[in-house]
């Protein structure tokens, strides 16, 4: 018993940390800047975009990591700076931050000539992209660790152990349970993206749950990334689509009135679109309203702080304990999405390619 | 609302980035994983099919086995039949010949001792003819003695040689 209670208690000890860590910065900001919780801007902070990486705030002063701005203006042609000279508005080589309640808040934006602004083409490492990059390392040492193993030893004679055991029994489970169930006889082809892109979201949602700096980014709770993961998964099923497929959708076996009124052609049609933009909305969805939910939980420290001692620890203890749940929810939630996501791609791809059926 | 407005720049980059750990992981990561796993869950597969087959062998031979164990069996009966039989016939025979040979031994016997008893009698049957002779020379000469008595012997001499003659 009191071991179990000391294993509980170092289970809450860095999701603590972690979230008081996560936190205290815009409390503090708050406290220099304004009397109350900024909930929106404190949301938004998290769960956004942004052109640097917060980490904490000491004394009313941010730290951050100050990441590349890369712009192309139509005039100026390529611009790559660093971010920290856009720090509190300040403009750099035309360029700045659109401030609050501008056109392009919180983006970069070129002043050209008579106060007008653009927005220029902008790829800058951003946060969420250098998040993406830095999971994206982790998953590719991962997969790449694990395929080592293989290269070294002869696979046929022992079964490994330890780390690459488990990227075995995972990757196991992803192709025996969904893939090879869901498309059937030739899965081989189709096996390494459907692989990829379930470690992709799996990696991305659990390094969002982290608190600290090289988790934390919003990333599949960015639509930009669930966008292009499900155009993936829209052309897997289209471009390799068998004939049977195609039939289906522009001349389905419907009775006559139907072919003469060609509803089902319309519907299948617009189904081949919703189909992978379910998928874009519950990843991004999912993921978004569980940073959200884990948030929220936690401000309920800072948003009573004004209320006086009592209540305020009273409920900071209960926030502590919905968010320990919260935390472990989001775990189950990262590999849930990705499950889902991979699972419901193999079957769009297995209706595509799937037998006509012989009667 | 930006939350819902995909971002280029971040667009751009989830292409490029996620079109390279895809190369990278569709090259050389998960095709090994999963060839490998096929290849080992194919070598055990080969490996029960192996085993019961050696199993199936295994089983014939202690079949055969049992079979030739059955059939030595017989063998041993046949040949410990044939060798009593022979046995017998041998110890049948070599009576049948002891019998003969001592029958033969016997007659053998029986010849000689006839041989010798007769060349006993003869030589008795001499002897005794011989003393006779000389009793009779002895008697002869003492009867010679006085003519009366010597006619009379002769007479009874030729008396008895002509009835032996006559008879």
């Amino acid at each position: 018993m009191k071991r179990l209670l000391l294993i509980l208690l170092g289970m809450l000890l860095p999701l603590f940390a972690g979230a008081q860590e996560e936190v205290v910065p815009e409390d503090a900001e708050q406290a220099v800047e304004a009397p109350a919780l900024d909930m929106q801007e404190y949301l938004f902070g998290h769960i956004g975009d942004a052109y640097e990486w917060h980490i904490t705030t000491v004394n009313g002063k941010p730290v951050s990591i100050p990441l590349p701005v890369i712009v192309h203006s139509k005039a100026t042609g390529w611009h790559c700076f660093s971010s920290r000279h856009l720090e509190g508005g300040e403009s750099y080589e035309c360029f700045r931050m659109a401030g609050k309640g501008e056109k392009h808040e919180g983006k970069i934006v070129e002043e050209v000539g008579g106060g007008e602004v653009v927005r220029p083409l902008d790829i800058s490492i951003t946060k969420n992209v250098l998040g993406l990059m830095i999971n994206s390392l982790i998953l590719v040492l991962l997969v790449l660790g694990a395929a080592r193993w293989y290269r070294r030893h002869d696979a046929r004679e022992e079964a490994p152990r330890g780390f690459t055991g488990i990227m075995e029994m995972m990757v196991c489970m992803v192709e025996d349970d969904i893939i090879k169930d869901c498309i059937g006889p030739d899965y081989k082809r189709y096996s390494p993206y459907l692989l990829t892109a379930f470690f992709f979201i799996f990696i991305n949602n659990l390094m969002g749950i982290v608190p600290f700096f090289p988790g934390g980014a919003n990333v599949t709770g960015n639509i930009a990334i669930t966008l292009v993961l499900a155009l993936c998964t829209f052309f897997a099923v289209n471009l390799f689509g068998n004939k049977h497929y195609w039939k289906e959708i522009l001349w389905p076996d419907v009775p006559i009135f139907l072919k003469a009124f060609p509803l089902m052609p319309v519907i299948e049609i617009i189904g081949m679109f919703t189909k992978p933009f379910s998928l874009m909305v519950r990843l991004f969805a999912n993921i978004l309203a569980g940073h959200c939910m884990i948030l929220g939980v936690v401000a309920v420290v800072f948003l009573t702080a004004k209320m006086g001692v009592a209540m305020n620890a009273g409920l900071s203890v209960v926030a502590v304990v919905i968010g320990v749940f919260m935390d472990v929810l989001e775990l189950l939630v990262a590999f849930l999405q990705a499950y889902v996501f991979t699972m419901l791609s193999s079957v769009f791809i297995g209706l595509s390619r799937q037998k006509p059926e012989t009667e | 609302m930006s939350l819902i407005t995909p971002d280029f720049g971040l667009l751009f980059w989830m292409v490029l980035i996620f079109g390279i750990v895809f190369f990278l992981l569709a090259k050389f990561g998960f095709p090994m994983i999963t060839g490998m796993v096929d290849e080992r869950s194919k070598r055990i597969e080969d490996s029960i099919a192996k085993a019961r087959e050696a199993e199936q062998k295994l089983s014939e031979l202690a079949e055969e086995q049992a079979g030739l164990i059955e059939q030595t069996r017989l063998e041993q009966g046949r040949l410990l039949r044939e060798v009593a039989q022979s046995r017998e016939q041998i110890i049948a025979q070599a009576k049948a010949d002891a019998e003969a040979e001592a029958a033969k031994v016997l007659e053998d016997a029986r010849a000689k001792i006839a041989e010798e008893r007769e060349n006993a009698v003869r030589d008795i049957r001499r002897q005794v003819s011989m003393i006779s002779v000389e009793v009779a020379e002895k008697l002869v000469r003492k009867e010679l003695s006085d003519e009366a008595g010597q006619l009379e012997l002769l007479d009874k001499l030729v008396d008895e040689a002509s009835r032996n003659h006559m008879s």
